[in-house]
């Protein structure tokens, strides 16, 4: 098609249509459509309801799991946790992901303090009433200097890696309080009093639930529930719902890319090891090229090359004698 | 033309949307396919997801856990979305078949598709306050993504309140907005005529058509 | 109320596999239903009425 031609086209796109006309009634057709839609949800609720799998609990884990709860609380004292090595917007344990010279992530700052010891630790078991040996194994920590803490933490989680979580192997050693505050944490967990005290923090009012969210996670516990309920990202678990129910079908192409390579990998650099970073980037051009495809040449005239319109206009073109053009 | 401002928008608007575009009683002969029920399959499954969605915000967001009526109300919020979500992509292929951009129609596409993009991030936030296990889990994997670009500084997605307040009062306002934008828009420049079509075969009995 | 079938729908999902694609059976029954549900719209037959075309002119005609 030459340019004249194809402006020319485009003029007659845009002025107002005086071909033949059909009647139509928009507020008849909104009616029924409302109606209609009413009644397939109403069906598909009646039929099938909708999922709520109840939440998890630190209750849960620490009865389920006694060691992975205790051996992720000494990980919060000793700073080898997940949440303790994250990095930006939380603390400054790690310099977190980069698209190439971008480091987004490190740049905007911690605007979500959270410090794993005192957060995790420390305030939760002040803020309740302990037993004897917790609360003299707090004592002692918060007499304690910055490096003796550390010292203790570092040693008591560098044994406990080393016999791979089996708590009863670990040997003997200098862990000062920290034992004592593992297994006053662990008690608390237990009890169901740890759930309320992480979210509070000795305040009244609380709405953000960003504390437990990422404890929960320093654990295997939510790990192992999530690949139990086909949830993880790197089996499309972006997709998923719980139970027999359809999940978020649309995030299919955001959930594609950590399927394949490079991004699957983590241990490629630099895609892999910062592909949540890669992936946001890509799939922010992607919605920008659906929000601009008329403007991208080759994908714009897609519609016209291969003729879907033929069918939908099929009737129109019958009765106006219509030919597809060959341009 | 008047100089004050209220006169110059009635005017305006008169002039770009008069009422017989805005309520039409005819079309266009060749808008004769199902594929044109999709876009209005869409708005009355988002004006179902509103009226779920108020009954669900009336009594907060744990409410369906232990009422058997919320859980029945939150039933409807959730196949209401999945039949919206499947009624727009079906909408976006027929548009997209229908190259619907053509004739000035750019904006048209570029509001449908950011109502599209904008209902990802709406639905995204719901899935958030469900306050249950599938939350927890969501919002933990999902922080990673926004923190690894810097956004997560200021949209947390494990912040139950924020999220809360986002689904319910700034998202359906902004979805509603473009929405409403995209609608006007398609009764202002009426629906795309066919790929192929042209004067020889609309114009032969209105030769002054052009003109005006 | 939680559905006459919730307790079916509240199993765990069966999930189909081929390579590295992984999709659960409701996903894939979703994602089948909305590509033949476009097949529909595009190839079933609109009802017209049977009203001539031409009956109604264009009421925003200037002429």
């Amino acid at each position: 098609m030459t340019k004249a031609m194809h402006s020319d086209k485009e003029l007659f796109d845009a002025k107002p249509w005086h071909g033949k006309n059909r009647k139509y009634d928009i507020v008849k057709e909104g009616v029924i459509a409302v109606t209609v839609v009413s009644l397939l949800v109403l069906s598909f609720s009646l039929f099938f309801g909708s999922p709520d799998e109840k939440p998890l609990t630190f209750k849960g884990w620490a009865a389920s799991n006694s060691d992975n709860f205790y051996a992720t609380a000494v990980s919060e004292l000793a700073g080898t946790s997940g949440t303790a090595t994250y990095g930006a917007p939380y603390n400054k344990g790690g310099d977190g992901l980069n698209v190439g010279p971008l480091w987004l992530q490190k740049w905007v700052g911690v605007t979500h303090p959270i410090d794993t010891v005192n957060d995790f630790v420390v305030t939760p078991l002040t803020n309740s009433v302990q037993p004897a040996e917790v609360a003299t194994a707090l004592t002692q920590w918060k007499g304690a200097a910055e490096a003796q803490k550390s010292s203790w933490a570092t040693k008591y989680d560098s044994a406990i890696a080393k016999v791979e979580g089996k708590l009863s192997a670990v040997p003997s050693g200098d862990y000062g309080p920290v034992p004592a505050l593992a297994k006053g944490l662990t008690d608390m967990a237990k009890s169901g009093s740890l759930d309320a005290a992480l979210l509070s923090q000795g305040g009244f009012f609380q709405t953000d639930a960003t504390k437990q969210i990422l404890y929960f996670g320093d654990g295997s516990y939510l790990d192992d529930a999530g690949t139990a309920a086909n949830l993880q990202g790197g089996t499309w678990g972006m997709m998923n719902e719980t139970g027999r129910y359809p999940g978020q079908a649309w995030l299919w192409l955001y959930s594609f890319w950590y399927q394949i390579p490079p991004f699957n990998n983590e241990n490629s650099h630099p895609i892999g090891a910062n592909a949540d970073a890669y992936i946001m980037v890509l799939m922010g051009g992607l919605s920008l090229g659906l929000i601009l495809m008329p403007l991208i040449p080759g994908i714009r005239t897609l519609p016209m090359r291969i003729p879907i319109h033929r069918a939908i206009w099929r009737n129109y073109y019958r009765s106006e004698g219509i030919k597809r053009r060959k341009d | 033309m008047s100089k004050m401002w209220t006169a110059r928008l009635r005017e305006g608007w008169q002039r770009n949307l008069p009422i017989e575009k805005l309520i039409p009683d005819a079309q266009p002969a060749y808008v004769a396919s199902w594929i044109y029920v999709f876009g209005v399959l869409t708005l009355a499954a988002f004006s179902v997801i509103i009226a779920s969605g108020l009954v669900l915000a009336f009594a907060g967001p744990a409410w369906y856990h232990t009422s058997s009526f919320g859980l029945f109300v939150n039933s409807l919020h959730f196949w209401s979305v999945q039949l919206f979500f499947v009624f727009m992509v079906i909408h976006l292929w027929g548009k997209f078949w229908m190259a619907a951009w053509r004739g000035r129609r750019m904006l048209t596409w570029v509001t449908g598709s950011v109502a599209f993009v904008a209902s990802i991030a709406t639905a995204f936030t719901g899935y958030l306050i469900q306050t249950n296990f599938d939350s927890q889990w969501i919002a933990f994997e999902a922080k990673d993504g926004f923190n690894s670009v810097g956004v997560g500084a200021v949209f947390t997605v494990t912040n139950l309140g924020q999220m809360l307040l986002l689904h319910v009062a700034f998202l359906p306002l902004i979805l509603g907005v473009i929405t409403l934008v995209h609608v006007l828009m398609v009764r202002k420049r009426g629906v795309v005529p066919p790929i192929d079509a042209d004067e020889s075969n609309t114009f032969e009995n209105f030769s002054g058509a052009l003109n005006d | 109320m939680s559905g006459w079938f919730s307790h079916f729908m509240n199993h765990p999902a069966t999930y189909l596999k081929w390579g590295w694609v992984q999709i659960s059976v409701t996903n894939l029954v979703v994602i089948l239903l909305m590509f033949a549900i476009f097949l529909a719209a595009v190839f079933i037959p609109f009802p017209t009425h049977n009203e001539s075309h031409d009956e109604i002119k264009n009421k925003g005609e200037k002429k």
